[in-house]
């Protein structure tokens, strides 16, 4: 009976001894780094992404319906996580523009990521049957305008007293530690897993497969895309709040298109339809733009006292733009493909291959 | 035969695209427990009324009822009120259009001529995704796994039906992998796990040698006793068909032009002229 319960769970159980040595690792950055060590802003910024390209993969890459709404969502969720958790006296300060805030009560830090999540969802479920209906190219256009149109909405001076309009929100609880975040993404992805290896996961890539055979199926493809669609809003809606959290303060500038484009390209680096793959894309993502070549963008002299040709600001986004070109030529299906990454199978594979050697 | 219940009843049903009649007033009839072929020339319209009847199109005119109940029913609407050239215009008011995914849950299920597997899924997989309607789980339980009973159940009955199906070897290869015949057999037996009442099979030997046709009349035989099935096929394998059904439609053009026993279709004239003739000259 033993045995059994091993030989069945035993990837699930090996991928879990990976994540809680991961989440030791960043316990221990927390307590032991400096202060002004890269690895907090980073980090923090890699848990974010993560959770937006997982998400994103959820929709795009498991159930085939290619949306560039994220920006959008992610806006939504951050907006509420913002309003929410503002301490009732800072408010009069952060709104001085428009009198008070509407909102005059603090949340604690779940429930108010639960709220972001819940507003981006039910936007999605009202933009969900509309632009559902539209294929490919033409849902990834009505999506991005939803962004736009978002991004446009909560600028506007009537929506002051709830948005303070095209000024920035600040002074809301925004955690210093690590830790948290990997937790809050943690325990999201780890839900979006789940559902992925659920019956609805089954159906979502059956309509990714073949629209027409998962209809045939008994497989109604209006509720299950909408379900798929509202399900990542979510996700992505707890991933704005997380950004919120990250820059600490929130303004409606920062959510443009090209942060969806962001977002999309972790996800197709990683490999469509791979969840460790966002992940693993969204850490090298965000550690190398923001840390590893950052050094390209200074002005840098060698010891002879001759500047270094090409070094200097912008240039990191020139060779980084560089790699991932090569990373999309080289893997064409990403780092991942569609596969999943297994502890078990890796290390299977590598005392096979020991023994074989020895024999 | 008349006795039995009627498990399909498809009256009128006219499908045209633009100028095309391709499927020209057709009418039949199953009854429970029968295999009823429908046959005819390549592009006859075999598949098109398939189409018709599972939901895919909504016919241009007619309507389907299915164990008794109405579902389907169309009329030439907007700029088909003009073009519309078959016949019982006027004898249909309503509009009834389900979905295919509601029409499987009523127990129509089929398979695709160009076969269409879930194609990054395993044999397991494909037909344990046919099962999905038949859950009482919703997302929140499902992603939690408050399921597991029911989980556990339709991994058993998977199983259970590859075995009888003879894929329980390959059942974690990917499905595309699988020879040909070998995916026409999953395709049925994913039709399968849905529990349907009428299976519905756009020309299961196609590709297949004669050997494997022997093989899959049999096997067609043999499901339809196990799981009490009607059967209604589309076939170019005139053997197979003469073999195992019980009637048989032809249709040339869209339009009915026998229907009869195989004794009586392969002596009929008209369907001699249209089609076994061009068969024999292949
Ligand atoms: N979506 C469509 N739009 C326009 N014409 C169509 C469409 N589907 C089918 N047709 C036409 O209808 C006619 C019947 O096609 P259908 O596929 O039903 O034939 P079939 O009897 O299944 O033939 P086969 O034995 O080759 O499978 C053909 O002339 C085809 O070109
Ligand atoms: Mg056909």
């Amino acid at each position: 009976m033993k045995e059994t319960f091993w030989e069945k769970n035993k990837r699930a159980i090996c991928n879990l001894a990976l994540v809680l040595v991961l989440l030791a690792a960043v316990i221990a950055i927390d307590l032991l780094a400096p202060t002004t060590s890269m690895w907090f802003s980073v980090l923090r910024k890699v848990f974010t992404f993560a959770l937006a390209a997982v998400s994103m993969n959820l929709l795009n890459g498991f159930t085939g319906l290619f949306s560039l709404g994220q920006a959008g969502f992610m806006l939504l969720g951050a907006y509420t996580y913002a309003i929410f958790t503002i301490p009732v006296e800072l408010r009069a300060s952060v709104f001085r523009n428009y009198g008070a805030s509407l909102i005059q009560f603090q949340m604690p830090i779940v429930p108010a990521l639960l709220c972001a999540g819940i507003v981006a969802a039910v936007f999605a479920f009202l933009i969900g049957l509309p632009v559902l209906r539209l294929k490919s190219d033409y849902l990834a256009i009505a999506t991005l305008g939803f962004a736009e149109i978002v991004r446009g909405l909560v600028q506007l001076q009537n929506f002051g007293p709830l948005t303070n309009g095209p000024d920035p929100i600040n002074k809301f609880t925004a955690p210093e530690h690590i830790w948290i975040y990997a937790l809050i993404a943690g325990t999201c992805i780890l839900l979006i897993i789940l559902i992925v290896n659920s019956t609805y996961g089954r159906a979502f890539k059956a309509i990714r497969d073949d629209e027409i055979a998962a209809e045939a199926m008994g497989i109604n493809l209006a509720s299950h895309k909408q379900l798929s669609f509202i399900t990542s809003s979510f996700f992505c809606g707890i991933a704005g709040a997380m950004l919120a959290m990250c820059n600490s303060s929130v303004s409606s500038v920062s959510f443009t298109t090209s942060m969806t484009y962001q977002i999309l390209l972790v996800v197709v680096i990683g490999g469509i339809g791979s969840i460790s793959g966002s992940m693993i894309a969204a850490f090298i993502y965000y550690a190398s733009s923001e840390w590893w070549l950052k050094f390209l963008d200074l002005e840098t002299y060698t010891a002879a006292g001759a500047r270094v040709p090409l070094l200097g600001p912008g240039f990191r986004m020139v060779v980084f733009s560089v790699l991932i070109m090569i990373v999309v030529l080289f893997f064409r299906t990403g780092i991942m493909g569609t596969r999943e990454i297994s502890v078990y199978d890796f290390f299977a594979k590598l005392f096979s291959k020991k023994g074989g050697a020895a024999k | 035969m008349s006795e039995r219940p009627c498990v399909l009843h498809a009256e009128n049903i006219s499908m045209q695209f633009g100028g095309v009649l391709a499927v020209h007033d057709l009418t039949m009839d199953v009854y429970e427990h029968e295999v009823v072929a429908l046959i005819g020339p390549n592009g006859a319209g075999k598949t098109t009324a398939f189409n018709a009847i599972t939901g895919v199109y909504e016919p241009t005119n007619g309507a389907v009822w299915f164990c008794g109940e109405k579902i389907i029913e169309n009329h030439p609407q907007g700029k088909m009120k003009k073009l519309y050239a078959g016949g019982h215009n006027g004898e249909y008011r309503h509009v009834i259009a389900k979905t295919p995914d509601r029409l499987t849950k009523l127990g129509m299920a089929r398979t695709f001529q160009n076969i269409r597997l879930f194609k990054s899924m395993t044999v397991f997989d494909n037909v344990l995704t046919a099962k999905h309607l038949r859950r009482t789980s919703n997302l929140f339980t499902a992603a939690l796994r408050l399921n597991y009973k029911e989980e556990a159940r339709q991994r058993k009955e998977t199983l259970e039906l590859l075995e009888l199906v003879g894929l329980a070897d390959v059942k974690d290869e990917l499905a595309t992998s699988l020879p040909y015949g070998k995916q026409r057999k999953l395709e049925i037996a994913r039709a399968l796990a849905t529990n349907p009442k009428l299976l519905l099979l756009d020309e299961p030997a196609a590709g297949m040698n004669p050997q494997e046709t022997v093989e899959l009349s049999e096997f067609i035989v043999e499901i339809r006793k196990k799981f009490d099935l009607t059967i209604l096929l589309i076939e170019h394998h005139m053997n197979l068909v003469m073999d195992i059904s019980d009637r048989i439609y032809v249709i040339d053009f869209g339009k009915e032009i026998a229907a009869g026993t195989p004794a009586e279709i392969q002596s009929n004239q008209r369907v001699i002229d249209a089609y076994l003739g061009v068969a024999d000259d292949e």
